[in-house]
């Protein structure tokens, strides 16, 4: 039984017929990681934020169903969303510089869900901070808690944002390319981290990522989205083993090779443009007629 | 250590500052056109009286001499003496200095407040009607200026709809058992809230008329920034912890917004104190702003540079309090 379960789901610019997201279903199960794949504004990060209900006041959904543990939440009204997503979901956002309050110790950044929307006690809170900074491996988490987020590295930073996402031992975690921004060299151990802990608390988690290599190390699942549309949902061996579609088969060929630097990169070909984009037009002549 | 270095380097740049304003006011108001001897002796008096009278005062003597004469009493803390009140100049000062600077701050916590509704809920609202029509609001009072806004609240409600008073500071014939001039203050202090509600009555509209144009910049400057600060990353995760928007805007965007708005509504206090000097003629408020246009208008040489001086010090004080304050709120600057 898969906690989030997305049918349907489309998203335009609102007052147009641009679509941004084209009829999108998935599902991620408890303890799946499912990632979700494609270029700079496929839409990856656009169905994260349709789910958090967090979609930008220029867009709007115009169809589909968005369902978490059996519930639709695009039926129920934005208060309740909002709830549910607090009790049950959290984000590990894409840039630590920016997604810590800079005015805020980051004590609280960590604890206010549990203490505002789940109704702990302050001292129970702490205690959990001090708990999920260690699960995080922060050294000394008295002084970090203390702290204001310019006196912490990125890095530091991240690990703070994760051990804040997974503090109310959520069922679902929204990565939104959670190690784009950061040294290359952290990267590594930022994604082991996210794994880590994934696995300790079995959390369903939809990685949005455009490095299919991240893919291979952490996700079971995976969709591949162009222009909003999925143009293939698999389970990863089978991915790496045979994509089945044109475009799938031309991005796993464009991912640059650590063992062969010397290797000119493989752009996607044209030809699959074309026929990515026919497809794209063909589905929305089709919405457009139904 | 660095706040004590910061505090010696304002001392002493507000030092300079205070003889520059005391120079450019000495000479100035000796090289304008009227003398207060002149005011002082009626019609028809013989040229010896004049010269006798300006022997008196020191007015015979360079300006420069004058100057030092003058500056020399000021380092012993006498500013000399009042020509039409023939009392000591700081006596006269210090006793108006209260009710202008309860005037002042009243009038600023009534900006901060309507300023402050008006940008969260602007905020709030942005993009509907509600935004548009605040927005309109605070062009309009922006457009208007204080003394303007004094007449117009005049006529509202002190003549149309009698409502509160439009003359004086207090009801004279309330007997007041203060010690200090700090009526409004002392007045809490003492727990007389029927002398409390005299005063407020009084100061309300002259307040209000100087708080209108200032709560429309808080209130523009304040929205901008929030706005701006709406669109950070740390405010989305907020709203993905189950936050709704007043408490988004509130905790997380308004503690980032407020720094760029404080810096400004220092410098637009210190203007809202030079406006008393017209407001308070209006509402015959007796403060140092009256008390600094019948000095000039009586050419008392010796109490318009107590006056101006006064103000100086003023406005000194008053960005330095912005300043510490701003070092206060922003965590970077305090641990830096």
């Amino acid at each position: 039984m898969s906690f989030l379960s997305i049918s349907n789901l489309s998203v335009r610019i609102a007052g147009t017929t641009t679509r941004l997201l084209r009829d999108v279903a998935l599902s991620v199960s408890p303890g799946e990681v499912h990632g979700l794949v494609g270029e700079s504004g496929a839409g990856k990060s656009m169905i994260g934020k349709a789910v958090l209900g967090i979609l930008p006041r220029s867009v709007e959904i115009i169809s589909g169903q968005i369902e978490l543990d059996g519930t639709d939440l695009l039926t129920l009204p934005p208060a309740e969303h909002r709830r549910r997503i607090g009790q049950s979901c959290a984000l590990i956002p894409q840039d630590p510089m920016t997604a810590l309050n800079p005015s805020r110790r980051i004590g609280p950044q960590i604890t206010d869900r549990l203490v505002d929307i789940l109704g702990w006690n302050r001292a129970k809170a702490r205690e959990r901070a001090v708990e999920l900074l260690h699960e995080v491996h922060i050294p000394d988490p008295d002084r970090i808690l203390r702290s204001y987020p310019h006196e912490l590295s990125g890095g530091m930073r991240q690990r703070i944002l994760i051990a804040s996402a997974f503090a109310a031992e959520p069922k679902l975690i929204i990565a939104d390319e959670p190690t784009t921004a950061l040294d290359v060299t952290v990267q590594k151990q930022i994604l082991k981290l996210i794994k880590e802990m994934q696995e300790r608390h079995n959390t369903a988690l939809l990685f949005v990522t455009h490095d299919l290599g991240v893919v291979s190390k952490i996700c079971q699942s995976l969709s591949v989205l162009y222009g909003g549309l999925v143009v293939e949902a698999t389970d990863v061996h089978g991915f790496f083993r045979a994509p089945s579609h044109a475009y799938s088969r031309a991005l796993l060929a464009a991912t640059p090779k650590y063992t062969d630097p010397e290797a000119s990169l493989t752009p996607v070909p044209d030809a699959v443009i074309t026929e990515v984009n026919a497809q794209v037009d063909a589905v929305d002549r089709e919405w457009r007629g139904g | 250590m660095r706040l004590l270095r910061t505090l010696l380097f304002r001392l002493v740049s507000t030092a300079v500052t205070l003889v520059g304003v005391a120079v450019i006011v000495f000479v100035v108001i000796r090289i304008v056109p009227g003398n207060p001897i002149a005011m002082m002796l009626p019609p028809g008096a013989t040229p010896e009286d004049i010269a006798l009278l300006t022997a008196h005062y020191g007015l015979d003597k360079s300006i420069p001499e004058q100057f030092f004469i003058w500056a020399g009493g000021v380092l012993q803390g006498d500013f000399g003496t009042s020509i039409t009140a023939r009392q000591p100049v700081l006596t006269l000062v210090l006793g108006r200095l209260p009710a202008t600077l309860e005037l002042s701050i009243m009038a600023l916590v009534i900006a901060v407040i309507l300023g402050g509704a008006a940008a969260l809920t602007g905020t709030r609202e942005r993009g509907t009607k509600i935004e548009a029509g605040i927005d309109v609001t605070n062009g309009m009072a922006l457009s208007i200026p204080d003394f303007l806004w004094g007449l117009i609240l005049i006529l509202l409600f002190g003549v149309a709809w009698p409502l509160f008073h439009i003359s004086g500071r207090v009801t004279p014939s309330l007997d007041l058992p203060f010690t200090t001039d700090f009526y409004l203050f002392e007045s809490v202090i003492r727990l007389r809230f029927d002398i409390w509600a005299d005063i407020v009555s009084h100061m309300f509209l002259p307040a209000l008329a100087l708080a209108i144009p200032l709560a429309a910049i808080i209130g523009q400057l304040l929205k901008q920034s929030l706005k701006e600060t709406m669109h950070f990353d740390y405010v989305t995760l907020a709203r993905t912890k189950g936050y709704g928007e007043t408490r988004v805007i509130t905790r997380e965007a308004l503690p980032n917004a407020v720094l760029p708005t404080l810096t400004l509504v220092g410098v637009q206090f210190t203007f809202l104190i030079g406006g008393t000097v017209i407001i308070e003629r209006l509402f015959s408020y007796q403060g140092l702003g009256n008390m600094a246009i019948d000095a000039v208008i009586n050419r008392d040489l010796p109490l318009i540079q107590g006056i101006v001086i006064l103000f100086a010090v003023i406005f000194t004080v008053v960005n330095l309090v912005v300043d510490l304050t701003y070092a206060l709120l922003n965590p970077r600057l305090r641990h830096a």
